[in-house]
C-alpha cells in the first residue's frame, strides 16, 4: 500500500483515512505494508508491519517496536512528499528549504540516495523518483495486491503493479477537481489519469468522486466502486473543558483552502452577528486563503467574535469540538469529509454542504449548497437559537455517526482484493 | 550661535504571549514576562547602561556645555522598576547633573492622541507623576508616540500648559521650509515646535554602520564638517534618535560609542555649535512662521504618516475594538484592568501588524517578535477577546 502521509504526522483527512482502513483491514486477517514518503516517528504501528525505506536498498527498521508490527510492514521513502501542495507552491517551498536548511539537507540525503544523485527539487521530480523506489521496493517484497492513494502515489501504485505483476487498487480520496476548482494543473491530471486507466479497479470515496471519475477522466464506471469511509475514533476521552467564553460557539476546522469554502463561512458569520451578538465563530486549521479570511474579517470589523486558532493537533481537536456548538463544513468539493463525523461523536450539530461526499451517508445533518450564505446563516441561527432543534440533532446524529464504522469500509476493500487475485 | 539639541527616545513596549483561542476566558496574563525580562536586561547591558554612564562621563567632563534630553515612556520605566533598577538608578545620576531635560509622554506609549483627549490627558499625567517620582522634575516639553504630531494635537498639548513639542522634519509638511529653525503651533502660537533633522540624525541612527554607504565609516570630524558646512542662519539642529541606536541597533563594536565620546569634543572646539536641551532652545529661540500639520505625521517609514500603525484593515480593526471599551473602562474601578488596558494600548502592538514590507519592511521586521502580521493580529484579538469579556463583566 502506498500513502504519504501516516497519523500522528498528518496534514489532512487521507492520513487518518489510511490509518483508519489498515486497522480495520489488520482486523480481517490482511497483511499490509504500507509505504510513506518519510517517516518522523511516533507512528501507531502496533498493528501492522512498518518499514522505513529513506534508502531503497536497506530498509532501516526501528528495532525497538519491531515485535508489534505483525499485519503491516511500514516503508518509509526519503522524500519530500507533502500533502495538499500544489508543483508550483512545492517549488517554492522546496527553494526556501534550500536556503535555510542547506548544509543539513546535504548532510541527512546524501548517506541516503547515493543511487540518484541529487535530490529531486519539483515535485513531479520527486513524484516519479518515489515511483522507482516503490518499483525496487516491490521486487523486493512478497504481496498480492497494490494499493496506491491519490495522485502521488499513483505512478508508485503503478511502477510496483508492472514489476511484480499483481492487481493495482486505485484509491482516489480526492480529484484535481476537488484541489483546484477548474483550474486544474494538467500534468497533475495525467498523472490521475494514468493511474486510474491502469487500475484493475477504481475505488471512489463517494458517489460524487465516483461521477468525477466516470465523467470527468472517462473511466469506465463498471471497474469504479465506492467504499464510503468510515470514522475511527479510537479510545480516547472526551477531554472535560471549562468553557471560557459564555457565547455559543460556532466551528470550521479544516485547511482553510479554495476546496473547503472557508468564505462562505466567514459571510455567514457576518450576516449570524447582524442579528445575533452571543455567539462566537472559529476558523480552526491553516491554508493559502487564511490571511485572506484574517483580512476580510477584519473588514468586516468582527474580529472579535471572529477568532482564528491555527492549525490544531490531536488533543486540540477534540478540545476544539468539546468546546463547539455548531459545525459547518461549507466545502466546494469534498469528496469524503470526515470531520463532521468527528463533531457529531462530540454531540456537536453539524452543517454540512451538498458538495461533499459525506452528505451521502448522513441523516441527521444540515445540508445546503456551500454558495447559499444565506441558508447557512439560517441553520446556524437555529441552531444555536432553538434548542428542540439541537437536542434532536444531537442525539440523533450521535447514534447515526456511531454506525460509520471502518470495518464496514475494509470488509468492502477486502472483497475487492479477493476478487482481483481470483 | 547655533545650538544642537540631542532628545533619546527610551522604550520598552510590554510584550504580549502566544495567546490561543482556548485561553479566552481563562488566562487573564497576557504578558511574555520571560520576553520582557530578557529583552530588557539584554538592552540594559548593550544599551543603557554603557550608554548611560558615556553620557554620564560626557557630561561631568564638559561642565554643563555638554547637555541632552530623554523621553522614557511610563512602560519603560514600569519595567526598569521590574526588571533594571540598575538602569533607573543610571538615569537618576544622569538626571542628577542638571544638564539632562526629561520629556512628557503618554505613559503606555500609546496612540491614546488620535482618539480620545480624555484617555491622552490622563495618560500623560501619569507619566509626568513617575517622572517626578523617579527624577524629581516636572517637565515643560512634550513628545507624542512616534513623534505624532497635527496642529490638533499641538493645541491640545498647549492647552496641557506644555511649551515646547518635538515632531518629525517632514518632507511633505516642511517643503522648502529648514527643520533648523524653531516653528510653532498654527492654532496656539503659544506652543513651540521642534523639528527632527532626520537626515543627520538617521546619519547616526540608521546609517552609521552601514558599509554600503558611500560616508562610511563616519567620524566626529565629518559629521562635524557637515555641520559647519550648514548655514550660518540657521538656528537648531535636532538630533531625535531611539536610545537604543546607541549598542542596540548600532552594536558597540561599530564603533558608535567611541564616535559619541568624540563628538562634543569636536563641536566645542572646532565648531560655533553649543549643546542645548528642548526648553533651553524654546526660551531662546523666536519661532520664525507657524508650522501646519492638518493631517498627522510621525517619525516611522519613509512616508512619515500613520500608516506603520493604522494603515491596514488589521489594524484598523485592532485599534477600534480596543478604544471601543473606553467608556466601560471608565466606568471600571478594577485595578487589574486599568493595569492591562494601558498597556494594551501601547502602540508597538499595532506596528506589528503591519503589511507594509517594501520601502520599510527591513526596520519592520527587526522590532517584530511574530513572523507575520496575520499572526500578531491572531494573537492581539484573542487577547482582546478575554479583555472585552472581564470588562464587560467589571
Amino acid at each position: 500500500m502506498f500513502g504519504w502521509e501516516f497519523p500522528p504526522h498528518i496534514s489532512g483527512g487521507l492520513g487518518t483515512a489510511c490509518y483508519g482502513l489498515t486497522r480495520a483491514l489488520a482486523g480481517f486477517d490482511v497483511d499490509m505494508i504500507f509505504v510513506v514518503p518519510k517517516l518522523f516517528g511516533g507512528e501507531d504501528g502496533s498493528f501492522m508491519q512498518l518499514k522505513e525505506a529513506s534508502n531503497i536498498e536497506i530498509t532501516k527498521e526501528k528495532t525497538d517496536t519491531e515485535e508489534f508490527w505483525e499485519k503491516l510492514k511500514y516503508i518509509e521513502v526519503g522524500s519530500s512528499l507533502i500533502p495538499y501542495l500544489d508543483p508550483e507552491v512545492y517549488t517554492k517551498l522546496f527553494e526556501h528549504t534550500i536556503l535555510d536548511h542547506n548544509e543539513i539537507k546535504s548532510k541527512i540525503f546524501s548517506e541516503k540516495f547515493d543511487f540518484s544523485g541529487e535530490y529531486g527539487t519539483s515535485l513531479l521530480e520527486e513524484v516519479s523518483r518515489y515511483a522507482v523506489v516503490a518499483s525496487v521496493i516491490a521486487a523486493g517484497n512478497d504481496f498480492d495486491v497494490v494499493h496506491a492513494h491519490d495522485w502521488l502515489t499513483y505512478p508508485a501504485g503503478i511502477a510496483a503493479a508492472e514489476i511484480s505483476k499483481k492487481p493495482l487498487v486505485i484509491h482516489v480520496h480526492a480529484t484535481e477537481f476537488d484541489r483546484s476548482g477548474e483550474n486544474v494543473n494538467p500534468n497533475v491530471f495525467e498523472i490521475e489519469k494514468r493511474g486510474m486507466l491502469a487500475a484493475n479497479t477504481v475505488i471512489t470515496v463517494s458517489n460524487l468522486t465516483r461521477d468525477k471519475v466516470v465523467n470527468r477522466y472517462g473511466i469506465d464506471p463498471n471497474k469504479v466502486i465506492t467504499v464510503h469511509n468510515g470514522v475511527d475514533f479510537g479510545t480516547g476521552d472526551f477531554p472535560d473543558i471549562q468553557r471560557g467564553v459564555k457565547e455559543k460557539v460556532v466551528t470550521f476546522l479544516g485547511r482553510i483552502t479554495f476546496q473547503k469554502g472557508p468564505e462562505y463561512f466567514v459571510e455567514a458569520a457576518y450576516k449570524v452577528l447582524q442579528k445575533d451578538p452571543n455567539v462566537r465563530f472559529v476558523m480552526a486549521g491553516s491554508g493559502d486563503m487564511m490571511y485572506r479570511m484574517i483580512r476580510r474579517v477584519a473588514a468586516l470589523k468582527i474580529a472579535d467574535k471572529f477568532h482564528f486558532t491555527g492549525f490544531l493537533k490531536g488533543d486540540d481537536v477534540l478540545k476544539m469540538f468539546a468546546l463547539s456548538d455548531v459545525y459547518v463544513m461549507p466545502s466546494v468539493s469534498e469528496p469524503f469529509g470526515i470531520s463532521p463525523l468527528e463533531a457529531m461523536r462530540s454531540n456537536v450539530p453539524v452543517i454540512i454542504s451538498k458538495q461533499s461526499g459525506v452528505a451521502e451517508v448522513l441523516k441527521h445533518a444540515v445540508k445546503l449548497d456551500f454558495w447559499d450564505v444565506d441558508a447557512m446563516a439560517d441553520a446556524i441561527y437555529g441552531l444555536i437559537n432553538y434548542e428542540g432543534l439541537t437536542k434532536m440533532f444531537k442525539n440523533l446524529g450521535k447514534k447515526e455517526v456511531e454506525n460509520i464504522k471502518w470495518d464496514n469500509a475494509a470488509f468492502k476493500v477486502k472483497n475487492i482484493y479477493e476478487s482481483l487475485i481470483q | 550661535m547655533r545650538t544642537i539639541c540631542f532628545y533619546f527616545q527610551v522604550h520598552q513596549p510590554f510584550r504580549i504571549k502566544r495567546y490561543r483561542f482556548f485561553d479566552i476566558g481563562h488566562d487573564h496574563y497576557y504578558f511574555d514576562e520571560y520576553a520582557n525580562r530578557t529583552i530588557m536586561r539584554k538592552v540594559a547591558e548593550k544599551c543603557y547602561l554603557p550608554a548611560n554612564q558615556l553620557f554620564l562621563d560626557l557630561i561631568n567632563k564638559y561642565k554643563g556645555k555638554f547637555k541632552i534630553s530623554y523621553s522614557i515612556s511610563g512602560v519603560a520605566l514600569e519595567q526598569f522598576e521590574l526588571y533594571a533598577p540598575d538602569v533607573l538608578n543610571s538615569f537618576k545620576k544622569l538626571a542628577e547633573t542638571g544638564n539632562v531635560e526629561f520629556i512628557a509622554e503618554t505613559y503606555a506609549h500609546s496612540l491614546s492622541a488620535l482618539k480620545s483627549e480624555e484617555e491622552f490627558k490622563k495618560q500623560v499625567e501619569m507619566q509626568t507623576a513617575l517622572l517626578k517620582k523617579h527624577f524629581n522634575v516636572e517637565p515643560v516639553t512634550f513628545r507624542n508616540t512616534e513623534l505624532i504630531y497635527s496642529d490638533q494635537i499641538g493645541e491640545m498639548v498647549a492647552n496641557m500648559g506644555y511649551k515646547v513639542m518635538l515632531t518629525e522634519g517632514a518632507k511633505h509638511v516642511l517643503g522648502w521650509k529648514s527643520p533648523n529653525f524653531m516653528y510653532c503651533n498654527s492654532i496656539n502660537p503659544r506652543l513651540k515646535v521642534l523639528l527632527k533633522n532626520f537626515t543627520l540624525s538617521d546619519d547616526i541612527a540608521f546609517r552609521f554602520s552601514n558599509r554600503d554607504w558611500t560616508e562610511w565609516p563616519l567620524t566626529a570630524d565629518k559629521y562635524v564638517h557637515w555641520l559647519n558646512s550648514i548655514d550660518k542662519k540657521e538656528e537648531v539642529i535636532n538630533l531625535f534618535m531611539d536610545y537604543e541606536t546607541f549598542g542596540e541597533h548600532q552594536w558597540a563594536e561599530t564603533g558608535i560609542f567611541e564616535f559619541l565620546k568624540h563628538l562634543p569634543k569636536k563641536v566645542l572646539s572646532s565648531s560655533d555649535y553649543s549643546f542645548n536641551t528642548p526648553s533651553e532652545v524654546a526660551d531662546e529661540l523666536i519661532p520664525v512662521s507657524a508650522i501646519h500639520v492638518p493631517h498627522p505625521i510621525s517619525w516611522a517609514d519613509e512616508e512619515r504618516d500613520l500608516t506603520a500603525w493604522l494603515g491596514n484593515e488589521l489594524q484598523e480593526e485592532a485599534f477600534n475594538k480596543l478604544y471601543d471599551l473606553e467608556s466601560k473602562i471608565k466606568a471600571c474601578t478594577n485595578e487589574d484592568i486599568q493595569k492591562d488596558w494601558l498597556k494594551l494600548q501601547t502602540s508597538d502592538h499595532f506596528y506589528y501588524l503591519c503589511t507594509k514590507w517594501f520601502s520599510d519592511g527591513d526596520v519592520h521586521k527587526y522590532f517584530n517578535p511574530y513572523s507575520s502580521p496575520y499572526e500578531a493580529f491572531i494573537n492581539f484579538m484573542n487577547v482582546l477577546s478575554d479583555f472585552i469579556i472581564r470588562v464587560e463583566n467589571c
